[in-house]
Order: C-alpha cells, then structure tokens, then sequence
C-alpha cells in the first residue's frame, strides 16, 4: 500500500502545547510542520506525497477543542468535533437544517466518523492533476500547486485553479458563520468566507502558526429565523466530493419579503463563490420563479467549473444554473420540479 | 437510483425433477465461514520469517528507450536488501504462446506509464517504497499511441515486430455464407456505429504475491491468480527453472473478474528475487498499480449492418470492430475473435461477416474482463436491434422472439448450441416487468428497455494448444472416513470450492464437512487451467464427478461383497451406504471404505474433462466453441430527469438460463454481482487517458488511478433486482448447471440506452450513458437535430482478405474454401485427429486401481 514518510508525530494536549510546537514551522505555510484533526485529507495527501511535512501535530487530544455550546451568539462548535458529532448535535439537526444536511452530505460514514469540522473548513483544494500520487505527478512533470511551473488546467494560466472541496463552507458562509483563530500572538474571530482565498494554491487566509479552534452559527441564521437549503451534485449518491454544490439562505420579513439573501456555490472556483448578485435581486422582492430564474442564471455565470474534476466542465456550468434554482426553490417553499438527484440527502 | 433498494422476490422455475440431495440447496458455501471470520490467508496476509518486501519501481513516460537505470541512491539506503533489473531476466512470458512479449521488466523500452522498470526489496515496506522513490531512470523518448487511430496513422516504430501490420496487432475477417446476397434479400437495412468505452474489473483486493526460496533450489510462488498453471508456465520460462522446480500455490482471491489470468510482471520478480536474496519476498499492488496491471475491458467502436426482413429476421449481418488494445498482447488475439465470435448464438445469423482489428497503444494491457470481448458487440447488437424493432413496427421482445437461434444446433460460424431456455428466458422478464402493459406508455422520463445475451460455458480449447485434460480431480479415500479432494481449481469469491465440494458429496452421499479440499496448489493438485471463461463449474464439475463415480464404483463393489448384495441396488446417501430395498442392512460411509480398502488396498481415483471438439474447422474457429452456452435476458427501468439528463435505474428484472443451480444462494449472487457491474458500465466506469499539449509534454497517463475517482457504483447506487433462474438442465453440463458468472453482466449495458431511448427518446450509442451525453442528445432533439448521441465515424481499417468458410446451411464441413493445410494442423502433442482418439480412449478407460 502506500506509505507515508518518515515524520515526527505529536499529540499535545492543551492548545498552549499546540501552539508551541507550531512556532517556527508555519503551520499552513510551505513550512515543514503541520497540524492534523482526522487526517483524512492530510494522510492520504502526505502518502501521495503532495503534501509534505517533517512534523505532524495532532489536535485530537485536546479537550476544549471538541466542545459545542450554545452562547448569546449562536451555537459554537469546536474545531475537532467530528463530522459526524456535529450531525449527532440535536441543536444542529433542529435548528440548522441546510448546515447538516451539507455535513451529511461530506463522504462517507467512516469518513464522517474520523473528518472534523475544523478540518473540513481547511481542507486542501483538489485537482485531478494534484491529487495523484508522486510517480503519478512525475509523469507529468508536476504542476504548479506543487513542485511545477505550469498548470496543466489552464497552461497559459499564472494561477492554480485547484477547486474548493468543502462542503460544510459553503453553506456556513451562507449563513453567516464566524471563526475564531488562535496563535501565540493572540486570537482573532473572522467571518468564514473571509478565509478563503481565490486561490487553488494560496487558498487559506490563515497566518503562520494560528489554529482554528471555533465555529460558530449564529442564531440569526437558525431555522426560526432563516431558510437555508443545500444541493450536492456528485456521480454517487455517497464518498464522492461535490463536483457543484449549491447552498441558499434566506431571510424573509414579516410580509415575506426576502430581507437578506445569500447563495454560495461549491467546488467551482478555488473557494466558495459568492453569487453576489443574489442579494442584490432578491432584497425587498417577494420571491417568485423568475427572481429564482435570474438568479440562477447569475450563478451559472459565477460558476468557473474547470477540467480538474469529475464530470466535463460545460455540464456543470449548466447544473449550477439548475442547481441553484432548485436550492432556491425549496428555501422559497416554491415546489422543486426536477427528480431529486444525489445531492446527499441522507442525513443520519 | 433507489435509495433502498430491495431484492423483490426470487423467481426460481424448478422444471426439471429434484432427485438431488445437495445440489440445487442453499448449502453454506465451504470456504465461507473462514472468510467472514477474517481467517482466510489472502497472498497479502502470509507472513514468512526473513521476508522481504518489494516494490516496483515503474516507467513513468509513455514510450521509451531506458538510457540508464541509476540504483546507487535506493542500494545506499539502510534496509534496502536487494534489487533487480530487467537484464537478469532477459526471456519474454505471456498469456498466449502468439503474443509472449512481456519482460518480468522492461529490458530496454518501456511502453507506457506504469510499466516495470526495476525492483527494491527491503526489510519494510516503507522503506521499500522510499527506495523505489530514489531509483532514477533515464529515458530516450519515442512516439507515444494513444488511441486505435493513432495507431493506424503510425506505423512506425512499431511497438512489437510481431504485429500483423505497423501498430495493428491483430487483424481478422471471416466470413460465413454469402453475406451480400443476404443483404439483398433484406427489406431493410440497418447500419450502426457504435462505441464501448474501456473499464477495469476493480477488484476489491489487490494483486499480491510472495516468493519463498525453498530446498534444492527449488522456489514457491503464492499468489492472487485466477491461473496458477499458466503462472507456472510463465515462470519456468522466465526463471529457467524447470517446471518440476517451481511450485504456484493461488491463494484464495479477493475478486477476479479477469484481471488476474494472466501471469504477472511482480510474480516473475518476487520469484527471482526470493531465489537472488534467499528470503521469502513479498509484493502488494497498490490501487494504482492495479489499474496498471489492467487486462481489462477493450474500448472497442463497433460498425454493425444487418439486413432484415419485414417480418424482422435477419438476413445477413457484417460487423466490424476496432479494439485499443494497450501495450502488450495478453488475451488480445482472443479478445480480438471474442468481438465476433459469439454474436451467432441468440438469434439466427445466416450469413455472417465478422472484420476485427485490435491496436498496441501506449497504455495498460488490455484482455479479458467478465464477459471478455463480448459485451462490446453485444451491446451494439442489442441497441441495434432495439431500433430495428422501432423501424419495423414489432415489440422489440417479439422481434428476439421471432429470431431465436434453435436448440441443438450449429451457427453460421460453426458453433454447436446445445440446449437454449432464451424463450423463457425473455418471457420471464416481460412478464416479471409488466412490459406488455408498461413498454413505451410509462410518462415521459420513465423508460424500459429490454435486451440478451449468451455466453460460453467454458472455453472449448485451452490458451496452448494440447490435448491433454482441461481440468482433473483427484480423490483419496482413507479408513478415517474424510474424503480428500485435490484439484488445480482456484476460488476467486465465485464459489467454485463449494462446487467442487458439493459435486463429490452429492455423489458420495456425504456431507460437506466429511471433505477436505486441497485446490490450487501445482504441487499438489493435478492441473485445472483456471477460473476463467466461466469454466469452472463446467470442467471442474465433470472432472469431480468421474473421479467421485469412480470412487463409489470401487467402495460399491467391496459393499456389495461383504453384504453379498448386488452394486447395482446400492444407494450412497446420509453418510451410509446401503441396498435400496433394506436401507437398514447398509454400512456407515466410513466403515464402506474401510471395506474397499480392506480389499483393494490404499484408495484413489482420478477424473479429467476434455470439451467436446467443436465442428469448425476454419483458422479462429478456436475461439468461440464451448460445451453449450447459457442465455439471459434482462429489463431495465429507468428515470430520467430530462432538464439535467442525470438518470436512476430504478429495477433490474433478470431471468438467467442456468441449467441448474448447483446452489441457488450463489448463483444468485453472481447474478446480483454481474447486474451491479453492467450497471457500473452501462452508466459510469471508464479507463480513460490523459494526453497533455503536445507542444508542453509527453506525458500520456491514466487520467484517474484511484478507486475514488475511477468511478464505479456503490451500494447507494443499486436497484431493487428480481431474478429468475431458468433451471433445466443441460445434459452436456455436470449436474445439468451451466453458468452463471459471467453471461447475466451482457444485458445490462444495453438495455440501460434502451430504456433512456423509452424514456426520453434519446439514443446513446456508448457507454458509459453519462448525464451528459444524455442532455446533449435532449438539446439536439429540441433544435429538431437527430436525438442521437455516440460516434459517428469508424476508420477505414484494411482486415485483410476474408477467410471464406460456407456455412451449415450451405452444405459447408466446417472448413474454409481453398484451405487444404489445414489437416495439418499439429501440436506438440499430436493432431486433431490423435486428439479425438484420446478423448476416446479416456472416456472408454477403465478403473485401474481395483
Ligand atoms: C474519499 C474521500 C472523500 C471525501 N469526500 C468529501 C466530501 O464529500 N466533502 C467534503 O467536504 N470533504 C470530503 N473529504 C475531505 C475530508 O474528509 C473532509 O473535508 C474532512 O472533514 C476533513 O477533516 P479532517 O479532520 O480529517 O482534516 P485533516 O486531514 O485532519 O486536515 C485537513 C487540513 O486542515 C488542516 N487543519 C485541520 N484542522 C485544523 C485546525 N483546527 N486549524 C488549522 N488547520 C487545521 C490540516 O493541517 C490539513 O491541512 C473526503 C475525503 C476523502 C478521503
Ligand atoms: S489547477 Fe493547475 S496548478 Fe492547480 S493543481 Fe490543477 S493543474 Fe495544478
């Protein structure tokens, strides 16, 4: 099978501990130390050898990273709650229904069991000429993400265009979800979508030595005060990565006027793209099907699918513009007209 | 598709009499309880002190010269114990003695990425892997194939000298009966260009072996094999050794499906480094490599004309095919035949005029994939007579109906067909299925479609040409009462030990537990070829049941002397034998053999099968034959969302002409594994390949060697099923049971496009039937554009002169016009005709060990 190289391995269990052994490593950086919540993106990364590191820092072992609360904010998740722990949170199923319904969507059940919260928001950015493995990416001479000079995507381009792999972003930055950042030289919350960059190989906008130790939703984006929705497109209805994923919140006021509106769309682009123009449309609007139509027309316009990952690019342009309909329709409480596809609407 | 799908009912037509005991139960499967229990030793799992482990270092550019092989960074590292290169090997192996043209590795061209170049053993694997990391290869770059095209526009350099014409390995056209004054009988003539992508079996283990230097210079070999004979053969080439030196045990395999029949470069390697280091070596595949490893389904475009008559028979029929084969032969000539060979045997093909072409290209082998190089043409016939019905006005189960090739008979191309249960087969699933009421009414979105198949019940000639047994058995019998069986067979998950076992205790009027069977093992076991073509049931069953009537023929004589009762009134059953008329006068089983063996000293008996010899006589009338066929229908429902084209199966029915179920818990496994593969053809696997810019790189790689993008479907992803299996049985097959393994997988692919054509009125030409395609199809149908999506043109390809046989019909004799070498035709062991005087002889043979 393949292996992973010779690395040091920690598991401190205070995030002081932690934070120490990042010192001087960078941990997001090229550096050579990392940290690790589940590993099922770092391990099999670092066995295909596209990632690298000397050390690897495991936060499992950490107590107050694997607490959720609810506080006068909202509900507050630690970064190392599994996949699977956030879909068990009675709070979460309740009153996030898009939020879970995105996380039940993540894989599979194994991989829900290890995969954290915390893990899922950092995950790499994937690309079928990346995730392959070193012999692989020698055969190719390897690409600009990592150790290349050309991306093999887009060969006149000056950028990576590694997509965005997370499912839980998208639909937390929908509704608002805050993070909380930690490093020796203090802490800092930021908004989630915040931390993306568009970017396939710069995609996170952490520094050097901070851990991501909290997310929090909060309450003004719950069930009794917003309408969310989340739509997956995959080739099967389950371990498969979001080729296009959709998620909707809206926000109506008393005479179901939409107040607030955001749409963010997954895995086409290096991060998650905000359909910008949503709010734009649907403010002040009662929503009907051609609002919905014109914003589905937008996303499929933000949409910058490339040839880097299952399915041709042309067809997923087309389903974000459908997807986005449908995601809308259901938030809207308007009928979904087209069969339920696999979008993961399993929720465990 | 349905999101929990449910097995609706079993439909099992049990026509023929029940006078079994055993067989046609749903016995638990011998080997069963050890594998779900985790303590079968899979290759992977053996363990020997010392041992070393191996990895492969391979190329990683498509076509080249090796300039230098650079080993001093890996020898430099602690642990690393030894390594090999392709020169200590020199001697060439494969599958067939036609195309043996593989090196254990490369010796000084590597012809596509994947391909050996070196091995490092060391005392871990990790730092085996590290070390295979550091071995640098310096390559001289050639010319790179990719496709069948490319292929034919570059001749030059040829990829093997060997090669029929340039790059095209292989070329075949035969042709039976007057095909053009067919064509102008027709009152319609249909043409299609179809196109099979290719897929992999995808195995859930992968391929791993040890080899274990042994006494006297002697090596063991265990392996993941499908063909632990032919391994063997390979080895005592590329080892030098002479075959009574080296010993291939097949290790219980995690799934076959073909891609371990062919002997394999890391068993070459392991060998001959457990022999060079003296330590047991051990090699595990990774994913990647497996889809390296490959030897699966041929992409194949298909050109397909038949002429019909109003009433819908078919008149004539020309096919041509053109196969990417990869970079190496392996089963490719035979794959090449198979895209033809069995297109006769479902409906009546008067004239038949079969052109094959099979390509090298710079990928990974291909060769035989469940079904092996039939489902291509299959499909395309399928589809094709799909739409003929459409054209014709005629229910397209009625026009299968009205075409039906008769029982007992010969085809076109001069294969006999024993006994064909397709009627039922079709009627079963129309009714099963509501077709009658539901075909082309369901709304829009909602589709049947319905589609056959038949397949070989064992490969009529083995893979060298010999007229020695296609498998034996040997049965020792001891005064402890256990009866040992050993046999070269192989179980690969598809339950041929359990047969084997079931076969001797049905005869022996024992149970399974009294049985100890020692399969697979070429120093131990007498020879069977392997589990593939789907001839293990057939083979191995008659080779079991001559050794085990041997057996109870020589403990019935001792009985009925010491009982002083006649051998013909003896019963064996329960564990005891007994006269039939005084049950209670018997002998316990045990006590029987202590008789005989009392009277006729230490017990043994042996049993061998050899096909019957097939009545063509032509130059590739070898592929094709086999002892009768098994026949399947299926339908297919579909749902289609016509906005997006992304589609679910929503029910398979599947009626399966069996024979007889040797148990019907198994066969019914098979037919549920081979659904679930078709559907992973017909809607989502392809083995596709990835070119960069020309201008920018040479790289031609495997666009996705992981099991997560290499798509396949997972549980999430099945239908409810309902099978029927069709029992009766055929006097040709041991028990009457046909098989099972392999034919149920050929309706599928078909009858998915022609259920999305019911459904949506989309024609998908190929396979995969992707999403896309569909909605491709649904946006030309809207622009008033033919709703049609697949190839459209098939290259003009050079088959050479047809070889002109006449047919049955014609008053042929099986031979070709203007061919008198062809009496000729020897072997090392003999003509045809010593051939037919052993097959004789062997079956007139009397006991010798009384
Ligand atoms: C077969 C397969 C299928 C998958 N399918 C999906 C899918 O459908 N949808 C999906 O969204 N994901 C999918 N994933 C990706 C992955 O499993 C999930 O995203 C998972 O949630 C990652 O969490 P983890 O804890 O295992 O991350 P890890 O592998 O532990 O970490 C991922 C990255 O985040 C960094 N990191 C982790 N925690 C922190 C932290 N607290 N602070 C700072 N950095 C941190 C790590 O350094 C690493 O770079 C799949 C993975 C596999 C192998
Ligand atoms: S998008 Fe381009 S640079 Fe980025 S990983 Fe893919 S090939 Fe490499």
């Amino acid at each position: 099978m393949l292996r992973l190289p010779p690395l040091e391995f920690r598991a401190p269990t205070s995030l002081d501990e932690a934070l120490a052994s990042l010192e001087g490593g960078g941990a997001n950086g090229a550096g050579r130390v990392r940290l690790v919540a589940g590993g099922t993106d770092l391990w099999p990364n670092m066995k295909r050898r596209h990632q690298q590191a000397g050390t690897v820092v495991s936060l499992m072992s950490i107590d107050e990273l694997r607490r959720i609360e609810q506080t006068a904010r909202g509900l507050t998740i630690g970064s190392t709650v599994t996949l699977t722990g956030v879909l068990r949170n009675p709070a979460v199923r309740d009153r996030y229904p898009g939020f879970a319904r995105a996380v039940a969507a993540i894989s599979s059940p194994p991989l829900r069991n290890m995969g954290t919260l915390g893990g899922n928001l950092c995950v790499d950015t994937r690309c079928t000429y990346y995730n392959q493995t070193e012999e692989w990416r020698r055969s190719i001479d390897y690409c600009m993400k990592e150790q290349g000079t050309i991306c093999w995507v887009a060969t006149n381009s000056p950028r990576c265009w590694a997509h965005s792999a997370s499912d839980a972003a998208p639909m937390l930055c929908a509704l608002g979800a805050r993070l909380k950042l930690v490093s020796s030289a203090g802490e800092r919350e930021i908004p989630l979508a915040d931390l993306y960059r568009d970017d396939g190989i710069d995609y996170l906008g952490m520094r050097p030595g901070e851990i991501l130790t909290e997310v929090t939703v909060p309450n003004d984006a719950d069930s009794e005060h917003c309408r969310s929705a989340f739509w997956k497109l995959r080739r099967r209805g389950s371990i498969d990565f979001s080729v296009l994923s959709v998620a909707v919140a809206l926000w109506m006021d008393k005479h179901n006027a939409v107040s607030r509106a955001a749409v963010y769309l997954g895995a086409v682009g290096s991060s998650p793209v905000a359909v910008d123009t949503a709010e734009e449309l649907l403010v002040g609007k009662t929503i009907d099907e051609d609002l919905i139509a014109a914003v589905a027309r937008q996303a499929r316009k933000d949409a910058t699918p490339m040839s880097n990952t299952d399915f041709v690019p042309a067809w997923r342009g087309k389903m974000a513009e459908h997807y986005t309909h449908a995601a809308l329709c259901e938030a809207a409480g308007l009928p979904v007209r087209r069969q339920a596809p696999k979008h993961g609407l399993t929720v465990v | 598709m349905a999101a929990n799908p449910k097995v609706e009912a079993v439909g099992r037509d049990l026509r023929s009499g029940e006078e079994y005991r055993l067989i046609g139960t749903a016995f638990r499967r011998v080997d069963g309880r050890a594998k779900v229990t985790g303590r079968t030793q899979f290759a992977d799992d053996l363990d020997f002190p010392r041992m070393a482990y191996v990895k492969l270092v391979r190329s990683t550019v498509p076509h080249a010269r090796i300039r230098n092989i650079d080993l001093s960074a890996a020898l430099a590292m602690d642990g690393v114990l030894g390594t090999l290169v392709g020169a200590e090997l020199p001697d060439k192996f494969g599958i067939l003695p036609v195309s043996e043209d593989e090196h254990a590795l490369a010796v000084d061209t590597v012809r596509f990425v994947g391909d050996p170049v070196a091995a490092v053993a060391a005392v871990s694997e990790d730092i085996a892997h590290e070390a295979a990391l550091a071995v640098k290869v310096e390559y001289e770059l050639l010319p790179s194939i990719s496709s069948f095209d490319e292929a034919l526009r570059t001749p030059e350099p040829q990829m093997h000298d060997y090669a029929d014409d340039g790059n095209i390995h292989k070329k075949v056209s035969l042709k039976f009966g007057d095909v053009e004054e067919g064509f102008e009988e027709a009152d319609m003539i249909l043409e299609d260009t179809c196109y099979f992508e290719g897929n992999t079996h995808l195995a859930m283990e992968q391929h791993s072996a040890v080899g274990v230097p042994e006494d006297a210079g002697r090596v063991t070999v265990y392996s993941s094999t499908q063909t632990p004979h032919y391994v063997h053969r390979a080895l005592t080439k590329v080892l030098g050794l002479p075959a009574s030196r080296i010993r291939v045990v097949a290790c219980s395999n995690g799934g076959g499906f073909g891609g371990k029949s062919d002997p394999f470069n890391h068993e070459m390697v392991v060998a001959k480094l457990a022999l060079k280091l003296g330590r047991p070596c051990k090699v595990t595949l990774t994913r990647e490599e497996v889809f390296y490893c490959h030897r699966g389904r041929h992409p194949v475009l298909m050109h397909l004309k038949t002429g019909f008559k109003e009433d819908g028979s078919i008149t004539s029929q020309h096919l041509r095919t053109a196969l990417d084969g990869g970079a190496f032969g392996s089963y490719g000539v035979a794959s090449t035949y198979y895209t033809g060979a069995l297109q006769t045997t479902t409906y009546r093909i008067p004239n038949y005029w079969f052109e094959g072409a099979r390509a090298f290209t710079n990928k990974p082998p291909c060769g035989p994939k469940r079904g092996h190089g039939t489902p291509q043409p299959r499909f395309a016939f399928e589809v094709h007579l799909d739409k003929a019905a459409h054209h014709l006005g005629i229910d397209p189960a009625e026009l299968r109906l009205r075409n039906l090739q008769p029982p007992d008979s010969v085809t076109a191309n001069w294969l006999r067909i024993g006994l064909i249960e397709l009627r039922e087969c079709i009627e079963a699933v129309v009714r099963g299925s509501g077709w009658k009421e539901r075909y082309g009414k369901l709304p829009e979105g909602r589709g049947l479609g319905l589609a056959c198949g038949a397949y070989l019940c064992g490969a009529g000639l083995p893979i060298y040409w010999n007229h020695m047994p296609q498998s034996g058995v040997q049965i020792k019998l001891d005064r402890s009462g256990c009866v040992a069986v050993f046999c070269g067979e192989t179980e690969i998950g598809q339950g041929s030990d359990s047969v084997l076992a079931a076969i001797v205790a049905e005869v022996l009027g024992i149970e399974l537990e009294d049985i100890r069977l020692c399969v697979g093992d070429t120093d131990l076991t007498p020879v069977d070829l392997g589990s593939y073509s789907s001839r293990v049931t057939m083979m191995v069953g008659h080779a079991a049941m001559q050794a085990a009537e041997r057996a109870r023929d020589i403990i019935a004589r001792a009985v009925a002397a010491q009982l002083r009762v006649s051998e013909t009134e003896l019963v064996f059953a329960d564990r005891r034998v007994f006269p039939a008329g005084d049950p209670d006068d018997g002998l316990d089983f045990s006590a029987a053999v202590v008789a005989a063996e009392a009277r006729y000293g230490t017990l043994g008996t042996t049993g061998s099968y050899i096909p019957p010899r097939a009545p063509g006589r032509y130059r590739g009338a070898g592929v094709g034959p086999s002892p009768t066929y098994s026949y399947s229908a299926a339908v297919v429902e579909v749902e289609v969302d016509p906005q997006t084209g992304v589609y679910d199966c929503r029910h398979v029915w599947m009626a399966h002409d069996i024979g007889q179920a040797i148990n019907p818990v198994l066969a019914l496994g098979q037919i549920e594994g081979s659904i679930y593969m078709g559907l992973g053809e017909a809607m989502m696997e392809e083995q596709v390949f990835r070119r960069l810019p020309k201008k920018l790189s040479a790289a031609l790689v495997h666009k996705m060697p992981s099991l997560l993008e290499y798509k396949s479907p997972g549980f999430h992803d099945m239908p409810g099923i309902t099978s029927y299996m069709i029992e009766s049985r055929d006097e040709r097959a041991p028990m009457g049971a046909k098989e099972v393994g392999q034919g149920p997988l050929l309706p599928i692919m078909p009858a998915v496009v022609n259920a999305i054509f019911d459904a949506v009125g989309v024609r998908v030409d190929q396979v995969p039937a992707t999403p896309e395609l569909i909605l491709k199809g649904l946006e030309a149908k809207a622009r008033g554009r033919p709703a049609r999506v697949g190839p459209t043109r098939f290259p003009r390809v050079d088959y050479g002169t047809p070889v002109e046989v006449p047919t049955p019909e014609q008053g042929g004799d099986g031979r070709a016009r203007h061919d008198p070498k062809h009496r000729g035709l020897r072997s090392a062991s003999g003509t045809m005709k010593d051939r037919d005087e052993a097959l004789k002889e062997r079956r007139s043979a009397t006991l010798t060990t009384a």
